[in-house]
């Protein structure tokens, strides 16, 4: 056994780097997460080299070089817009802010959701009675409508949309932490943890963290997709951040500048086929994830 | 807070600071804050809502117009599909890993993967503008007032197919998918494998022992849901111009109506409760082992 050899830390150090390579062997088994992967891959690397694909300066409303309205052609392949820019470089700009909206959301909703879900689970009592109760009236409340109302008093701007999705999307990861948080909660070994004079800070952050920190991580990509979705449908309705270009907002300019009853087709789709993509991989990468992290799903 | 209440009343006329100033009087806005916030919980609680600024009426009446065309969307697509969704997650789950599974698992995926407005304005582009099947727009069109019912009720399905289509598709996916689910986990419970060692017929333990008990579940999705078909009643409302509350909430977005955004977020959120209400207490007469506890 080498593994005496080593200090306590390698040796943890070592079995979470083996637990990582197993995880990642049954993931690659997968074949639907494994196209999300390749899907998303993709889109991340337009996203971050979208201001060298696409000088900003194409996208400026002045500048705008082709005709309005044109359908594809060789030098527009995907056709131009009202203004007259090419459809293909705004989704391909657009493609920086629908993701940075959705992550920055969804690290929002995670941050809220796990500490309040951990909390739930955890305190037993009234602390834990009164989260359960917020958690729950925020599950029931329809949040679309709570997102337009909170979207529509502030001033937009990319981190209000992102603040708005963060906060009406979370009590759905805290239900799921607080399941798991309460099963962990009664195993031995944070019972040893207590005998030996540990802290509540103490046996969170060592003992239940990372013990739900798998089931965490694998709802945080379903969140994402969501956190996409509803950026999508408050930039359609117009409570986007007008500065910038997302594939919500291109469907809302879309919309008002009438390219239903024009049939201009080419400026309808290309936003809407980039959103289901992503939502589709994020979904299907989720999906794969707690596949990995819980094994009777595996045989399904 | 964008957009100053008095002044989107006052916008299209030049108007004197203390016509403004009168303005915000009328409606309590010169008040502070918080004498606003109980202003309007007391108003609430003895059934007044409010006037709606865009509309300069009260709101409860603007809202009472465009209730029963919602109600009349919501409810075609609720019923179709949850019918249809239903069936095919009974099926999925039954004959599991068949083609038919496989192929509408996948269609259920992308279907929530897309967001609806957009798969309206497809359905809005391909049948009403390129094919001309459809109208584009509106619940009735103008001027048929003094029709028959026959041909006012036909005026009205015709408009009311695309939007109803959008939202069966946009919905039906998930019922599918929590059906299939349910309908697996039943199959492998120990009443079911008794139905089959006495010698029952498959469809017959399918129908009369699967189904009742995978459709629980369901009850309590399809309640639920009622926050997620409102959201998204707003947006194809708005995208087939139908004359509804998602189509007025749209507005009042717009027009910053916040007296007229507050009534329709109270009625939404009523609707949700009174949704999870009932499907608890439906619950209770539909599964005996929840009432006896």
């Amino acid at each position: 056994m080498s593994s005496e050899l080593l200090g306590v830390r390698a040796v943890k150090r070592q079995r979470r780097r083996r637990a990582v390579i197993e995880s990642w062997r049954v993931y690659r088994r997968n074949l639907l997460g494994m196209i999300g992967l390749v899907i998303l891959v993709f889109f991340v690397a337009i996203a971050l080299l979208a201001d060298v694909i696409v000088p900003k300066e194409r996208l400026s409303v002045t500048g705008a070089t082709g005709e309005a309205f044109a359908p594809p052609s060789a030098g527009y392949p995907l056709g131009t817009d009202e203004l007259g820019r090419s459809i293909l470089d705004l989704v391909i700009q657009g493609s920086q802010i629908s993701l940075t909206v959705g992550f920055i959301a969804t690290i929002i909703s995670m941050v809220i959701g796990s500490l309040i879900g951990i909390a739930a689970g955890y305190f037993e009592g009234w602390t834990g009675a009164v989260l359960l109760r917020l958690t729950d009236w925020f599950l029931v409340i329809p949040f679309l409508p709570l997102a337009i109302v909170l979207a529509s008093l502030l001033t937009p701007s990319l981190l209000v949309i992102a603040f708005v999705i963060g906060i009406t999307t979370w009590p759905g990861t805290a239900r799921l932490v607080r399941a798991q948080v309460l099963s962990v909660k009664q195993r031995p070994y944070v019972e040893r943890a207590r005998a030996l004079g540990a802290g509540d800070a103490q046996i969170i952050s060592r003992h239940i963290l990372p013990n739900v920190f798998p089931l965490i991580f694998a709802n945080t990509v379903l969140v994402v997709a969501i956190a996409i979705l509803t950026e999508t449908t408050l930039s359609f309705l117009g409570l986007g951040d007008p500065f910038s270009v997302s594939w919500g907002t291109m469907l809302e300019f879309a919309f008002e500048a009438g390219s239903i009853s024009l049939g201009a087709w080419w400026y309808l789709v290309p936003p809407g086929v980039a959103i289901v993509l992503v939502v589709l991989a994020f979904t299907m990468c989720g999906y794969a994830l707690d596949e990995v992290l819980d094994p009777r799903l595996r045989s399904r | 807070m964008p957009g100053d209440p008095a002044r989107i009343f006052t916008r299209l006329s030049r108007v004197s600071p203390s016509v403004i100033e009168d303005v915000r009087r009328e409606f309590g806005l010169d008040r502070p804050l918080f004498v606003q916030f109980f202003d309007y919980i007391g108003d609430t609680l003895s059934g007044s809502l409010g006037i709606s600024y865009q509309f300069a009426r009260p709101v409860s009446e603007v809202i009472a117009e465009a209730v029963w065309p919602t109600v009349l969307l919501l409810g075609v697509a609720t019923i179709g599909s949850t019918a249809i969704g239903l069936v095919i997650g009974i099926y999925g789950g039954w004959n599991r890993g068949s083609r038919t599974d496989t192929s509408s698992l996948g269609f259920a995926l992308i279907t929530y993967a897309m967001p609806e407005f957009w798969l309206g304005m497809l359905l809005l582009l391909l049948f009403a503008v390129t094919l001309g099947l459809f109208p584009t727009s509106f619940m009735s069109t103008p001027g048929l007032e003094g029709a028959s019912a026959f041909a006012r009720s036909t005026d009205i399905l015709n408009h009311l197919f695309l939007p109803a289509l959008t939202l069966i598709l946009a919905l039906l996916g998930e019922y599918a998918l929590i059906m299939r689910s349910s309908v697996m986990e039943v199959m492998n419970e120990d009443y079911v494998l008794t139905a089959r060692a006495k010698g029952m017929r498959e469809a017959l333990v399918l129908r009369r022992h699967v189904v009742p008990n995978a459709l629980l579940p369901v009850v309590t999705l399809a309640a639920l849901n009622i926050g997620f078909i409102v959201s998204g009643a707003i947006t194809v409302e708005t995208v087939f111009s139908w004359p509804g509350l998602g189509q007025l909430t749209f507005d009042a977005i717009n027009a910053n109506d916040y007296p007229l955004l507050q009534g329709l977020f109270l009625l939404f959120s009523a609707a949700v409760i009174v949704a999870n209400l009932a499907a608890d207490l439906l619950l209770g007469v539909l599964d005996p082992r929840i009432g006896r506890t």
